[in-house]
């Protein structure tokens, strides 16, 4: 099938303030005509990915800003009804893929929710170490982009340089660096290997300094703080209202952490303080982030601490593929395996939902089964998508210059806005 | 020792038109900082600290079309995107060149569905494919040095009639 596109279809680009008007409805209000209209995206380095956003100026500041967005869209919700289980777990790897680990747990969760089943202790503890492992890498990419658009090189070849030893973790135990779907229902695809916890310990050796190297670059350095403070506010009130989760929430102030409020794998049991600043500004949301990072390193330390052996996946040859040894002799095995990678596991009628803390906010899977292997219906509550639609609040009579500033702090990406 | 001193006593180097051309359009490349989705990521990693692209003469990325001559189209390619894409292409200035990055942009990869466009090639010329998804980043530096090696073939004559 092929559609063609010509440089003749696009109309995207070149709309009337009319029809502006009729595109974006209430979204959009412009206040004078005689205001600049700027087409921000969706080819621009500092909105994160596709987005496109329609600002409306005076001056320098900015009046009205309307987001457009879709252009990554995906249909990825729409696509995972037509796999299994299984498969569709692919696909939230490509939702946020800053932290495809997140995504994965998110959706296992539900899966596992949907099916009645919880995945083994060493199972958890290894998801945790994981998780806590892809919102500093997440973190990183953020920081080192958030500081790159503010004309902060050198921090993003930092942070780039750390994320590659937190990849070579995700490779070592995935086969993958980046789309990993090593969380599977159950459990996990297979065990770590030996360099695991090595590999681990070492990080928890060499990234504390790591850490104070970024903080050295910027949280004194006064353009960073001059570009950062008093920039795209935020009350705690309005940040609730708007649906704001995540550090974007609690930088202004709200105490609110799906692993503290809405534990899940064991996170009650861990010891660890949600970061909590009160200005609600770009600079707090930063500082924010930068202290999750302590704390995701003391989780990891506790949770290396409890890593005993023990199986990785439930005892349940139903949803779980039997371990390849099993297949030389035994049949049951075979027949097993052989549903499993044919037909897939089924899901009893009925929906859940599940909530987790991304590294962006919360990433909530809601799931409908409805007895077959294969989902009758998938939505993602995906945090960037909420967060971005609190920009035109944010950005609201800052300078233009400011708005880069203000996007990046909200640590939004498109894959999970646009699906 | 500069090269003036090594050349000094030669008085004149005489050399083909067109290899020096090419020599100098493959080391001296602008690629356009056109991140999609996920390929963007590991493009982001290419450039960075640990890979380095700058040892292949791409350090600078342009978020300019009109300055750049290489778009790595990394990640997938919407239905709204794709006037974007083509257009984003046509300003481009000649000479230019195309590496579709990823599954993806090469041919849809696992999204074979209504919203992704089933390879980039159905929009723009693409000289090379790199495979993955998303490709390592090693993966696209050869994409790039295979890039390289077909742009030191390339005719004069190709890029003037166009």
């Amino acid at each position: 099938m092929t559609i063609p596109i010509t440089a003749e279809d696009d109309t995207v680009q070149e709309l009337t303030v009319e029809e502006l008007r009729a595109k974006y409805g209430s979204g959009m209000t412009i206040e004078s005509e005689e205001n600049m209209l700027l087409s921000m995206g969706p080819q621009h380095p500092s909105t994160h990915g596709v987005l496109r956003l329609l600002v409306e100026l005076d001056g320098e500041t900015v009046v009205n800003l309307a987001n457009d967005i879709g252009f990554l869209h995906t249909g990825v919700e729409k696509n995972m009804e037509a796999k299994t289980y299984t498969k569709a777990l692919v696909m939230t790897d490509r939702l946020d893929y800053l932290a495809p680990m997140s995504n994965n747990m998110g959706y296992v969760l539900a899966v596992e929710k949907l099916l009645g089943v919880e995945a083994p202790p060493r199972a958890q503890v290894i998801r945790i170490i994981l998780l806590e492992m892809a919102r500093i890498g997440s973190h990183l990419v953020w920081l080192g982009t958030h500081a790159l658009d503010l004309a902060a090189m050198s921090v993003f070849l930092y942070c780039f340089r750390e994320r590659e030893y937190i990849l070579d973790v995700f490779e070592m135990v995935a086969g993958q660096r980046m789309m990993v779907s090593y969380f599977r229902p159950g459990g996990l695809w297979r065990d770590v290997p030996e360099d695991f916890v090595p590999a681990i310990r070492q990080f928890l050796d060499f990234f504390p300094a790591k850490i104070a190297d970024y903080e050295a670059l910027l949280k004194n350095n006064p353009i960073w703080l001059q570009r950062t403070k008093d920039i795209g506010a935020i009350s705690g009130e309005d940040a609730i209202s708007w649906g704001l989760t995540g550090a974007s929430l609690r930088g202004s102030g709200v105490d609110w952490d799906i692993r503290k409020s809405h534990p899940y794998m064991g996170y009650e049991t861990y010891d660890f303080e949600v970061p909590l600043e009160t200005d609600g500004d770009v600079y707090a949301r930063y500082h924010c982030r930068m202290r999750e990072m302590w704390q995701s390193l003391r989780i990891i330390e506790q949770a290396l601490a409890r890593l005993k052996p023990g199986p990785i996946n439930i005892d349940d040859r139903k949803i779980v593929p039997p371990p390849r040894a099993e297949l030389g002799r035994s049949m049951e095995a075979v027949i097993h395996h052989f549903k499993l990678w044919t037909e897939g596991f089924s899901a009893p009628t009925g929906y859940v939902y599940q909530s987790i803390e991304s590294p962006r906010g919360e990433f909530g899977c809601y799931l409908r089964g409805n007895g077959t292997p294969k989902p009758a219906r998938v939505h993602f509550r995906t945090p960037s998508y909420v967060n971005l639609a609190s920009l035109p609040v944010l950005a609201k009579g800052t300078f233009i210059a400011d708005l880069v500033a203000i996007i990046g702090s909200i640590d939004i990406v498109l894959g999970e806005i646009d699906r | 020792m500069g090269i003036e001193q090594k050349l000094g006593s030669m008085g004149v180097v005489t050399y083909r038109l067109e290899d020096l051309v090419n020599w100098g359009r493959t080391n001296a490349m602008w690629p356009m900082l056109f991140g999609l989705a996920c390929c963007a990521i590991e493009m982001m990693s290419t450039q960075a600290s640990h890979y380095d692209a700058s040892r292949f003469g791409m350090e600078l990325m342009r978020p300019s079309p009109r300055q750049s001559d290489l778009m790595i189209v990394a990640g997938r390619v919407s239905r709204k995107m794709g006037p974007v894409l083509r257009r984003l292409y046509d300003q481009m200035p000649d000479p230019k060149w195309v590496i579709a990055m990823g599954d993806c942009a090469s041919c849809g990869g696992i999204f074979n569905n209504y919203a992704i466009v089933q390879g980039v090639d159905e929009i723009v010329p693409v000289d090379v494919y790199v495979a993955g998804c998303p490709p390592r980043p090693e993966a696209l530096i050869d994409g790039i040095m295979t890039l390289q090696e077909k742009i030191r073939g390339e005719k004069l004559t190709t890029w003037a009639e166009k």
